[in-house]
């Protein structure tokens, strides 16, 4: 299996504060990979380094074996390595099928052409309203994002992701603050998202955790406690102390 | 699905379709011309303003960029026109304008690109850093731009070589308006791109621009540069139309006038920038007459209105009407 998306010794600090500690970690192309802790463990602060969104103080980020630590943000995406945020970021003054089009304009490479009516593009549109029904989003097409239920406005997130046809998505608890009686939608799409693709979900939800990953990573303190299947990490005595001890959900 | 694809693209092209109120402002200004024939002079000073706050409305309400510095670029616009003919003897006037664009998009693309790297209030103090420095430069280097005493020499031939500056302005009120209606024709055709979406974009929510690829820094300094391009151009016009350039051109309070202005008539819709202007403009010249000593006060009162009653400007407030209307 090729090494989608590695990280080698990565560490990061925040004052005198460290949040992410000597982290090596790998995604194999279509892996599922789960990344739990507790609250403040770090999980964010590991996605942020990943995504190119923070700066690491030591350690490097590789992309399908490529030294990426120094890209911006944007030229990674451009390389396959997309990612969701825990809190929306989303253009909530704009329709949903706007906030489509404008990522999808991005890696069509359209946003430089001043000339052309964004309007008049219909490759872009196309793609749009496929993506949209993808996940289920096309009666909302025209609706502002600040309209919808929350629950749709996490699946816009990933919507906004999956336009960049990444190699690589990093999913940052994609169902937050979504209404259990909601989440199963979420949940289904990204259980149905492209083999091909290496995803990595962070997620409270050991239910979820356990029925999604293939590989997961325990994160404490910002330093990796345990990695491995869902098997072991269910069986690993220094997880189930300072972690699962309490019968499973954090 | 092509029903959805029908759907999604007459939404997105209900936004850029051209509505007939958008001929009003444009009735007006040719009516002015027959009108109002003495009032030319003052109706070219508004046209070349409205342009100056066209440019500021790219930056301004679609990037979100904030500044307090753009009279750096009319203001460059104006000595690079001016100091051609005054010092280099070439008084083409179109020439000589787009020259006043070039320069003041050189000066904007340069600056910009320092600048764009901060944000909110150190943006703004910069801006107006960069304003004041340019000011101060052209005082200094007295021997090109006449200093305090202002750049005079400048010497406009006729325009195409056939239309002569007249007493009445009538020439330089209809070149004024064809370069408008050109920059407003480029300005909408930007707004409405990709490239002028990702710009809302970047406005509306920086950290997902980033995060869908968009080279953010590079979009900003762009647009910066093709709005200094703009208020160069006005620059350039107001320097040939009064024949005559002074430190003015790049004082603070040209810089925040014309802020005034584009938000008077409402930010982010091209259009603001025509009302605004014109408003503060014709306020200005009526209430000057009324009361010397007070207009400035009527107009501070007029702002303040707007500022707490219409947020977002004159058309802002309109449009708010014609919705609870219907
Ligand atoms: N920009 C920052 N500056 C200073 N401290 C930060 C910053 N970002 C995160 N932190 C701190 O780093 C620690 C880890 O934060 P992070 O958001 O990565 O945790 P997390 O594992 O994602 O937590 P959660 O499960 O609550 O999302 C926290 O203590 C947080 O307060
Ligand atoms: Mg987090």
């Amino acid at each position: 299996m090729t090494v989608a998306l590695e990280t080698v010794g990565l560490g990061k600090s925040f004052g005198a504060l460290q949040v992410t500690r000597d982290v090596h970690l790998s995604l194999a192309a279509g892996d599922r990979h789960a990344l739990i802790g507790p609250n403040g463990a770090g999980k964010t602060t590991l996605v942020n380094l990943m995504s190119g969104a923070l700066a690491p103080d030591q350690g490097q980020v590789l992309l399908a074996g490529r030294d990426i630590t120094t890209l911006s943000q944007a030229r990674r995406v451009k390389q396959g390595l997309a990612r969701t945020y825990q809190i929306n970021q989303l253009f909530a003054d704009l329709s949903v099928l706007e906030n489509v089009v404008i990522s999808l304009s991005e890696r069509a490479g359209a946003g430089w052409n001043p000339w052309r009516r964004s309007s008049a593009n219909s490759a872009v549109i196309d793609e749009a309203v496929v993506i949209l029904a993808q996940l289920d989003l096309q009666d909302h097409a025209l609706s502002l994002v600040r309209e919808l239920p929350y629950g749709r406005q996490r699946l816009v997130e990933i919507a906004m992701t999956l336009a960049q046809r990444p190699s690589v998505m990093l999913l940052d608890e994609p169902a937050a603050g979504v209404p259990s009686a909601e989440s199963h939608i979420i949940l289904d799409v990204i259980a149905a998202l492209p083999d091909h693709i290496a995803v990595l979900i962070i997620e409270h939800d050991m239910d979820i955790v356990f029925r999604f990953a293939t590989t997961i990573t325990v994160l404490v303190a910002g330093a990796i406690l345990a990695q491995g299947s869902p098997a072991d990490i269910a069986n690993d005595e220094q997880v189930q102390a300072v972690y699962l001890g309490d019968g499973g959900d954090v | 699905m092509t029903e959805h694809y029908q759907t999604a693209r007459h939404f997105l092209r209900e936004r850029e379709r051209w509505r007939w109120p958008e001929a009003l402002p444009w009735l007006a200004i040719v009516a002015a011309f027959f009108i109002v024939p003495d009032y030319l002079a003052l109706g070219t000073q508004i046209v070349i303003a409205i342009i100056f706050a066209l440019s500021l409305d790219l930056i301004l309400g679609y990037a979100g960029i904030i500044t307090l510095g753009h009279a750096a670029y009319f203001g460059a616009g104006a000595y690079a026109t001016g100091m051609l003919s005054a010092h280099l003897g070439w008084g083409e006037p179109i020439s000589a304008m787009l020259f006043g664009g070039i320069i003041g998009g050189l000066a904007g693309f340069i600056s910009g690109w320092v600048l764009l790297r901060y944000h909110g209030l150190t943006l703004l103090m910069l801006t107006l850093t960069t304003a004041i420095l340019m000011q101060e430069t052209a005082n200094a280097a007295e021997e090109w731009t006449g200093g305090f005493d202002g750049l005079v020499g400048i010497s406009i031939w006729p325009l195409l070589g056939t239309f002569d500056y007249d007493l009445w302005g009538k020439t330089y009120y209809c070149f004024a308006v064809v370069v408008l209606l050109v920059c407003f024709l480029v300005a909408r055709t930007i707004v409405h791109s990709a490239f002028g979406r990702s710009l809302v974009g970047i406005k509306g929510n920086v950290e997902r621009m980033h995060g869908v690829g968009t080279p953010v820094h590079g979009r900003l300094v762009t647009i910066y540069t093709i709005s200094a391009a703009m208020a160069g151009v006005a620059g350039g016009l107001f320097a040939e139309s009064n024949a005559y350039v002074t430190l003015d051109v790049l004082s603070f309070s040209r810089s925040g006038v014309v802020l005034i202005m584009l938000v008077l008539g409402g930010t982010g819709r091209l259009y603001g920038a025509f009302v605004g202007t014109a408003v503060y403009m014709t306020l200005e010249d009526e209430l000057a007459k009324l009361s010397p000593e007070f207009w400035e006060f009527g107009i501070g009162l007029l702002l303040v209105v707007v500022v707490l009653f219409f947020r977002r400007g004159l058309l802002g407030a309109l449009e708010d009407l014609r919705v609870r209307r219907s």
